[in-house]
């Protein structure tokens, strides 16, 4: 029963997501505000993940920070969706003709640059910040999801209900958009998740190296980046935002193994 | 064989020349003039004449375009704006770095993965087999340089058996440089390994119902040795397409990891020539990068042919 695994998994993104959102509201303390003379402060009672070298709350950063991973991460999916799941779409109703092979060839094209180098090739030309991060993430999700729904799609071509739809007279746009779409629903739901997770870590490793979102927005990455010239000062301050990164995608990955088994009971092999 | 092989040698070809052009265009479009920018603010403008006529920046964009590609296939990068050296040898003195990095973490994911993957399918759903996965699951979701951070915190500052960065070069020795590697190269190595040990896994799951395992107790051969003369070999297809693709995440992490240990690796030359504008650097080293990962998934694919005869009329 792996499926399971959605209980810990969706526990986990749930309390990131509502962190993320309560930072809206209510953080312990004012990000924005330096207080230097409390800087370094440990672990405790008033600032209960301490605070860093500018006297600014740890917690309350990685509340902010997590919007900033989470609005980059969701995006680069929609991205990813948007663009791919149509490509795949039109790639598998034009199977083996010219606009089939130039989308695959595209998809190869796209996967020959990894996301880090997009993201340094946007960033020479149009300087650093979350949008960049954005595209560069969202760009390499494209072939991802056109492969997944072209393969998808492709099976589902030679079924009983499409040849159905066909004989009624419906066009591929139709049978694509009305028939195929919904039967692959649950697949785009497993692999978003697991792109969401991967966005996650995309995102902070851009930021980490100054790529992702720019100061004085708080980023996970960026923290870290920041701690390391600190680390035998406050250790603590390398080890709290790498924690939030890996709660984050640790549950995104459960959670999507766990929906994966309970969406596709044809994947539930026995392992 | 032959068809297939003039088949990808022709979609490889023109992947590159496409990814050049994009490269190309893209490092085209940044604003700004390099030879006004290296001159500085107050050059007069006969001089920015003559140093754009000297880096052939007054030539028209087709040209420039020929020009770059056949100098790289003659292993010529052009010229450094910033330090006014070939490219080629910047990039040449950063390989001795990054390329053995890339392998030492390689080599490591592969002696971790390996044996884990084997140990965890050969014991399915025992103990051993939920523990390796469990830390799979931890692998994979740890990003690399937070790991890198912290075995710097263990083993370079509480420990002192390792510095903390830097590269001791490869003249004070082979031994101080592979130590110097040493942390970059773990921590590059935990994801992949803990990827590359799952796929293992369930690769080896995946025959282990096959009849010729069957066979292979039935002539008298222990469990343990049918997984590992006859299941081994058979799941070695999807573990290997996997390391292909994963080297392209390599290439990338090792950008970033080069950053956290301040080796002189590609990576860090990315991002100061990325800092100091000096454009024709970025634009040589990632046509390079995007090369190697070609190339590597070429090489994957040619070889999987060659193993699996079924694939070469297969298309994807």
């Amino acid at each position: 029963m792996k499926w399971r695994s959605i209980v810990p998994g969706a526990s986990l993104v749930l309390i990131v997501v509502s962190a993320a959102l309560l930072s809206y509201l209510w953080t312990p303390f004012d990000v924005a505000t330096l207080d230097i003379r409390h800087r370094f402060t440990a672990p405790g009672a008033e600032h209960w993940l301490g605070t860093d070298h500018l006297g600014r709350d740890i917690l309350s950063m990685l509340m902010v920070g997590a919007r900033t991973s989470i609005a980059v991460a969701l995006v680069a999916v929609g991205i990813g969706m948007g663009i791919g799941v149509p490509l795949g779409l039109l790639a598998a109703a034009r199977g083996q003709s010219w606009v089939d092979e130039l989308i695959m060839r595209g998809n190869d094209l796209v996967f020959a640059f990894p996301s880090l180098l997009i993201a340094i090739m946007i960033t020479a030309v149009f300087g650093p910040g979350a949008v960049n991060a954005i595209i560069a993430i969202g760009i390499f999700n494209i072939p991802v999801f056109a492969r997944l729904t072209r393969g998808a799609a492709l099976s589902l071509w030679t079924r009983e209900f499409v040849l159905a739809a066909r004989v009624a007279g419906k066009g591929a746009l139709r049978i694509s958009a009305e028939h195929l779409l919904p039967n692959i629903t649950n697949l785009l739901i497993v692999q978003g998740t697991i792109q969401f997770s991967l966005g996650i870590l995309a995102e902070a490793g851009l930021s980490y190296v100054g790529l992702g979102a720019q100061p004085p927005v708080p980023s996970w990455g960026r923290m870290l980046a920041e701690s390391q010239t600190l680390i035998s000062l406050a250790p603590q301050l390398a080890l709290f935002p790498g924690l939030a990164i890996v709660m984050t995608v640790l549950g995104l990955n459960l959670l999507g193994d766990g929906l994966r088994d309970w969406l596709d009971p044809r994947m539930r092999r026995e392992r | 064989m032959l068809h297939y092989l003039f088949r990808r040698s022709v979609a490889l070809l023109a992947t590159l020349v496409v990814a050049s052009l994009i490269v190309f265009l893209v490092i085209e479009v940044v604003p700004g003039d390099p030879a006004s920018y290296m001159l500085g603010m107050n050059a007069q403008p006969d001089t920015v004449a003559a140093l754009r006529a000297e880096l052939g920046l007054d030539q028209s964009r087709t040209l420039r375009y020929l020009h770059w590609v056949s100098g790289m296939l003659h292993g010529d990068f052009g010229r450094s704006y910033t330090y006014r050296t070939p490219v080629a040898d910047m990039v040449a003195d950063r390989l001795w770095v990054s390329l053995p990095l890339a392998i030492y973490a390689l080599t490591l994911s592969t002696l971790i993965a390996f044996p884990a993957g084997i140990w965890a399918a050969s014991r399915r759903g025992r103990l051993a087999d939920s523990a390796v996965m469990g830390f799979t699951q931890l692998g994979i979701a740890v990003p690399n340089f937070w790991f890198a951070l912290l075995l710097v915190m263990l083993f370079a500052i509480q420990l002192g058996w390792f510095s903390a960065g830097g590269f001791a070069g490869w003249d004070s020795g082979v031994l101080a440089s592979l130590k110097s590697l040493t942390l970059p190269a773990v921590s590059l190595a935990l994801p992949q390994a803990a990827i590359l040990t799952r796929v293992m896994r369930s690769s080896l799951l995946d025959v282990l119902h096959d009849d010729f395992m069957r066979t292979a107790r039935a002539k008298g051969l222990s469990a343990r040795q049918a997984l590992l003369r006859h299941a081994l070999r058979n799941a070695m297809i999807p573990v290997l397409t996997i390391m292909g693709l994963q080297f392209s995440f390599l290439i990338a992490g090792a950008i970033i990891i080069e950053n956290v240990f301040f080796l002189p690796g590609l990576g860090r030359l990315i991002f100061q020539s990325i800092a100091q504008r000096d454009l024709i650097v970025v634009e040589s080293v990632v046509m390079l990068l995007v090369f190697a990962v070609v190339m590597v998934t070429f090489l994957v694919d040619v070889a999987y042919a060659w193993v699996d005869p079924r694939l070469r009329h297969q298309r994807r």
